[in-house]
């Protein structure tokens, strides 16, 4: 348990280049949805595919710094109810850290199952409990809109951590070197 | 896909803004944006306002470099204020605990002032934060950023994740272009005329090089890092530091004097964050 919440110089260097992808493509990669001010960002797959491999801390960092960020250089000011809940839900995914085979080149069935039963947990938390809340106590937005938006982010972050989240998990486990794979001749 | 956003298009000019340090910058930052976040009264919001507006002039900062950003913002206010309407129009009426009709809309839905009064209080809210950013994203040094982050005790490792954040952002965005072009020059479509599906997939196809080489990349770097012997202390110092001067001082005097005068307001004057006119 100790081990998750190491930070290395490693740990580091992924979090700021993760942060700068994410701010990349949380600001030119997304597809609107019909529930406005909420779009599909696949910037949640990438924090998804970070915070697997280098951890909570990471994970956290990555999406509160690059949405801020993204925020910061678009609108000129961060929203800050929803900068604190993707860090949230960054640090949740990094609980995927090392509880799956990623890193020895394995990216099958129960890991992918692992993975995603991770992230639609750290997604729910982060849209449907901590951005609506944080936005009434901070903004006094309506009730029923933001929890309408939450559970829109919640849905559509689940499935870009999903799908993209996944597919680059099983990329980078073909990168890998496979455990067991040197045999005596 | 064009990729044209300037990350920090800061240039140095000889104001008193440009001199304060970035320590300083970020305190006021903070403690402004947080007195309009936490205030609903217009008046203080209002006020703010103005003032930020004197200093965006004092620092000179030219409107064409912030019309992309304005247009954004007016972009999210106006449907954050359509939105906001249709699904809370009675809003107003449950803060302010009156009810004033103005007009009688469709199926016994009403306009009131309330509801008014609040959506314009709340646009002014939102509105006044954003010169209050663009002058600190557009006058403070990025490498001063990370030091002044550390100065109000923001963990080093973390200031510096995001100094590397924001040296490595061009040419994260750099690499991106690259992908995107050599993509595209080999036929990948990634304008409106692919299908949704396709385009999603065609996204993947620049995302994966460009995650792939920045993997190597933390690799390197991290290695540079290592060998230079980073976090072997528990404090570092930075190079980018300035001292406080005077004129620091009275900026931070003038900040948390709108602070706490926002907040005196707020208890003693409006009982809550709401100002309510209507009683």
């Amino acid at each position: 348990m100790k081990d998750l919440f190491k930070v290395s110089t490693r740990t580091i260097v992924a979090t700021g280049l993760g942060a700068a992808i994410f701010t990349l493509l949380f600001m030119y990669v997304k597809v609107p949805s019909p529930i406005p001010e909420t779009s599909f960002q696949t910037a949640y797959g990438l924090g998804a595919f970070f915070a697997t491999l280098f951890g909570p801390i990471a994970g956290a960092l990555i999406a509160f710094i690059g949405h801020a960020l993204s925020d910061a250089i678009q609108y000129g000011s961060p929203w800050w109810s929803w900068v604190i809940a993707s860090g949230v839900a960054g640090f949740v995914f990094g609980f995927a850290f090392k509880r799956t085979k990623v890193e020895l080149g394995e990216f099958k069935g129960k890991d992918i199952l692992t993975f995603n039963i991770i992230q639609v947990i750290g997604n729910v938390i982060a849209w449907v409990i901590v951005a609506p809340v944080l936005d009434i106590l901070i903004y006094s937005e309506p009730v029923n809109l933001v929890f309408t938006q939450g559970i829109t982010a919640a849905i559509m972050n689940s499935v870009s951590a999903g799908v993209i989240g996944t597919l680059l998990l099983i990329a980078y486990a073909a990168t890998r070197t496979k455990k067991g794979s040197l045999s005596k001749e | 896909m064009t990729v044209k956003a300037k990350l920090f298009s800061y240039n140095l000019l000889d104001t008193p803004i440009h001199e304060l340090s970035g320590l300083t910058k970020l305190i006021c930052f903070l403690l402004l944006t947080f007195a309009v976040m936490f205030s609903y009264d217009i008046r203080v919001i209002l006020a703010v306002m103005v003032f930020s507006f004197i200093v965006l002039k004092i620092s000179r900062i030219k409107f064409s470099q912030i019309r992309l950003m304005v247009i954004y913002v007016l972009i999210f206010l106006v449907t954050n204020a359509v939105i906001s309407f249709f699904f809370s129009p009675e809003e107003g009426v449950k803060i302010y605990g009156t009810r004033h009709n103005l007009v009688a809309i469709y199926g016994g839905m009403y306009i009131t002032w309330e509801q008014i009064f609040y959506q314009v209080t709340k646009f002014f809210k939102y509105g006044s934060v954003i010169p209050l950013g663009i002058i600190f994203l557009l006058t403070t040094n990025p490498s001063e950023f990370a030091s002044s982050l550390n100065r109000i005790k923001v963990n080093y490792k973390a200031a510096f994740a995001v100094a590397l954040t924001l040296r490595y952002f061009p040419d994260v965005q750099r690499e991106y272009r690259d992908i995107s072009l050599a993509q595209q020059a080999r036929g990948l479509d990634l304008s409106h005329k692919a299908k949704f599906k396709d385009r999603f997939k065609n996204a993947l196809m620049i995302i994966i090089p460009l995650i792939f080489s920045t993997l190597d990349r933390i690799e390197l770097i991290s290695n540079a890092m290592d060998l230079r012997g980073f976090a072997k202390n528990k404090t570092r110092t930075w190079y980018t530091t300035r001292r406080m001067n005077r004129k620091d001082f009275i900026a931070l005097a003038i900040s948390a004097l709108i602070f706490i005068s926002t907040i005196l307001i707020s208890v003693f004057i409006n009982h809550g964050r709401f100002y309510n006119p209507f009683i």
